[in-house]
């Protein structure tokens, strides 16, 4: 059950708590300043009582050193009339004790009867008087029992004592005023905590909410949640604050480091299929080029033969094919080329033409190179010419291909759009690996020679595909030059 | 004519010099607590009913005891004054009989013995015994000789009877005494105890009359011996024709009185026998 409470989501726990704190401090105020006001209603209004019993003390002289009863009855009475009441005066009644501690005169003669002795009074008036006996002459004696308070004040003439004057209190005199009081601070309390648990309220789900959506990312992470920025959600520069922002970096950290590892992955792949590749098509190569020349001498100096008429151009046509295609896995860039020039790119704007009008398709044409790159010409055509045919292809008819070339001063950017179907995902992974063609009508082949074109100038090609439209990006850098400018012009 | 008659009268009633050019000395009644004590607007009206009949200014001279209005007299310094009957008789040297009010159209008042109303027991002053008894004023006949007079004829001794006494000082604290239960008895005035019974009927009705004492003379105004015969005649018949015209009248009737007569000396010899015997029993006792 415990184990409950604490469970709770902070929304609720933060307030809670918050509320417990403030209504537990407002409570020990509150009772402490009861306390201290009983403490202090008490010691005053007995104060209060001492007080105008000694200005009775010193009206009482006179009547009591002349035996004057009534004068003394009038004085002892005078608090009591209607007149005097509304004060804060709570004696029950005044007793003018003898020297004898017998009642000289009182408020009350029914109560306190002239010439009763204090012990006859009742248990509380005989301890007063056992109280009295032992006291000092001129000292105020308090004697507190459950039913009464008595205060009695001495009377002193010429440092003789005539008696004293007694202050009957009722036990719970001042209760009515610490009701009142307590009351008062019981109406205050309530108000401030009307007032604080709101804001308590309002402030707890406040602090707990930016908490909760962070648990709610950390919960998601890797689950791809591009929901918005909890830094901005949160704009403060607290503890709080920094940690949104700790987190978010983090959260980026990782997703550049997952996808670093991917593409490093896959470039090790790719690297390790081009060597792959490479061996075999030298492997291949040589004996090729025998089988070539056996063919060619073959042709120009057997005797004809209807068999070998026949079959030859097979054999030639098969040998034909296979040396093509090794030739295309031996991407080859230490060739002689020269350096690219505004008008290759216009070249391959002409030569694909014809394609474009053949698929039906719609496409523009940005050619914004210059005449001062270092890049060999023949391979950045032949990367160029791929990709514009890739993206025909897969833009198919009434589709739309966009082409662009810049010069950027660092290096040449290519980048081909289309809005044909989009890449599927399982396909993309593989995307440039040898015979994972796009489709059934090349040999799949194209794609694998642009990355290695492009992975042998250096530069970095890029594909995203989203939202219908399909866009490779290749940045070729200037830097190594494959061959000066004008080279071979 | 008429008009000069009425500037003169006005003249005579608010220029001390006009006055000082006549007998202008005001006349100084003494009163003493018993009767009038607290009724200033009674007072007043009586003050104005004499001073244009008597032609000089009065002065009412209040004290809070007997003793003090005695002292005045035995000084000299008043012309006339309300006393109660022992006073009076105590005052002989010094006055004589001006008029005595009468009450139920008879100069007599009586002595009424009270206890509290929840005292339903006792039946004479015998049966306060060791109780608390209030004295009006020790100068009352009726508040202190009469009631120590009849314990004397009981064969008790008024000094040890009670338990313990006191003075209120007046009649109407006297009741009060009594009605509040400080005191167990008290001995007060008939004219007084009626008046306020009349009043103040919850104050009286706390307190219950054990007794009624034989009629005594009412307490007389009296003037000094000094006093000129003229005028002691002058006022002695202002005082008597008050019951004559409607403003005495309505003066008399707030003061629960019919009038006042001549007096007689005689109305007293009770009271003298009672204070000589008093004197005569203080001055046994050592």
């Amino acid at each position: 059950m415990n184990l409950r409470v604490f469970d709770l989501s902070f929304r609720y726990k933060i307030p809670l708590w918050g509320s417990v704190l403030i209504a537990v401090v407002a409570l020990i105020l509150t009772l402490s300043f009861m306390f201290q006001a009983y403490d202090n209603l008490k010691r005053d209004m007995l104060a209060h009582s001492d007080n105008l019993g000694r200005v009775l003390v010193k009206t009482l002289y006179t009547p009591m050193l002349h035996d004057d009863v009534w004068r003394a009855y009038e004085i002892v009475r005078s608090p009591f009339s209607e007149a005097a009441t509304a004060t804060s005066f709570r004696a029950e009644g005044l007793v003018l004790l003898d020297a004898a501690h017998t009642v000289f005169v009182s408020s009350q003669p029914d109560t306190w009867s002239m010439r009763a002795h204090l012990t006859q009074l009742g248990p509380t008036y005989a301890a007063l008087n056992e109280k009295l006996k032992t006291a000092p002459e001129a000292a105020t004696v308090l004697v507190e029992a459950d039913d009464v308070i008595l205060l009695a004040l001495p009377m002193i003439a010429d440092e003789v004592g005539i008696g004293h004057l007694l202050l009957v209190h009722p036990a719970g005199f001042y209760w009515p005023r610490f009701r009142q009081l307590a009351w008062r601070a019981l109406l205050i309390t309530s108000l401030v905590l009307s007032v604080l648990l709101p804001i308590n309220w309002y402030w707890g789900r406040r602090m707990a909410a930016p908490v909760g959506r962070l648990v709610k990312r950390m919960e998601a992470l890797g689950k791809h949640d591009t929901s918005s920025s909890l830094s901005q959600d949160y704009p403060y520069r607290d503890e709080l604050g920094r940690l949104f922002q700790a987190y978010e970096r983090m959260q980026l950290e990782m997703t550049e480091k997952a996808m670093l590892e991917q593409r490093m992955v896959k470039a090790d792949r790719l690297a390790a299929l081009g060597r792959l590749s490479a061996g075999i098509a030298h492997e291949i190569n040589n004996p090729l080029g025998g089988l070539i020349t056996s063919v060619d001498t073959i042709k120009l100096h057997a005797a004809p033969d209807p068999v070998l008429d026949r079959f030859l151009p097979y054999l030639e046509r098969g040998l034909t094919q296979i040396r093509d295609i090794v030739a295309a896995l031996l991407v080859e860039t230490r060739g002689r080329s020269r350096p690219l020039n505004a008008q290759d790119i216009e070249d391959v704007h002409t030569l694909l033409a014809q394609e474009a009008k053949k698929r039906n398709t719609d496409w523009s044409w940005d050619n914004r190179a210059g005449d001062t790159s270092h890049l060999p010409a023949t391979l950045v055509r032949q990367v160029l010419i791929n990709l514009v045919l890739n993206g025909l292809q897969a833009a198919g008819d009434g589709g739309h291909v966009s082409v662009r070339c810049v010069e950027t001063g660092i290096g040449l950017e290519l980048e081909v759009e289309n809005n044909g179907a989009e890449i599927p995902a399982e396909l993309m992974k593989h995307l440039f690996e040898p015979f994972t063609g796009l489709n059934e009508e090349g040999h799949g082949l194209g794609l694998w020679v642009t990355h290695q074109i492009v992975e042998q100038l250096k530069g970095h090609i890029e594909v995203a595909s989203r939202d219908g439209c399909t866009r490779f990006s290749v940045k070729l850098p200037n830097g190594d030059s494959a061959c000066p400018p004008n080279a071979s012009a | 004519m008429q008009r000069r008659e009425f500037i003169a009268l006005l003249a005579l009633l608010f220029s001390p010099f006009s006055r000082a050019a006549g007998n202008a000395t005001p006349l100084r009644i003494g009163l003493t607590p018993t009767l009038l004590h607290e009724r200033h607007t009674l007072l007043a009206e009586w003050k104005a009913y004499l001073e244009p009949r008597l032609g000089r200014p009065v002065t009412f001279v209040l004290r809070d005891s007997y003793r003090d209005t005695m002292d005045l007299i035995r000084q000299q310094r008043l012309d006339a004054a309300w006393l109660s009957d022992y006073p009076y008789v105590l005052m002989q040297p010094w006055v004589r009989l001006l008029a005595t009010p009468l009450k139920d159209a008879r100069p007599y008042y009586r002595s009424y013995l009270i206890v509290p109303a929840r005292d339903q027991r006792s039946r004479s002053i015998a049966d306060l015994e060791g109780k608390v008894f209030a004295y009006a004023d020790p100068y009352s006949h009726t508040g202190y000789l009469f009631p120590r007079h009849t314990l004397t004829a009981l064969g008790k001794s008024p000094k040890t009877f009670f338990g313990r006494t006191f003075f209120t000082w007046s009649h109407r604290k006297a009741i009060e005494a009594v009605a509040q239960h400080l005191a167990d008895g008290a001995a007060v005035e008939s004219y007084i105890w009626d008046g306020l019974a009349r009043e103040e009927p919850r104050l009286t009705g706390a307190t219950r009359i054990v007794n009624r004492s034989q009629e005594f003379g009412f307490p007389p105004l009296v003037a000094l011996k000094k006093l000129p015969e003229k005028t002691f005649q002058k006022l002695r018949q202002v005082l008597l024709d008050m019951q004559h015209d409607a403003q005495g009248r309505a003066i008399l009737a707030k003061l629960h009185l019919d009038g006042f007569v001549t007096g007689d000396p005689a109305l007293y010899a009770e009271v003298e026998r009672m204070a000589q015997a008093a004197a005569r029993q203080e001055a046994e006792i050592p």
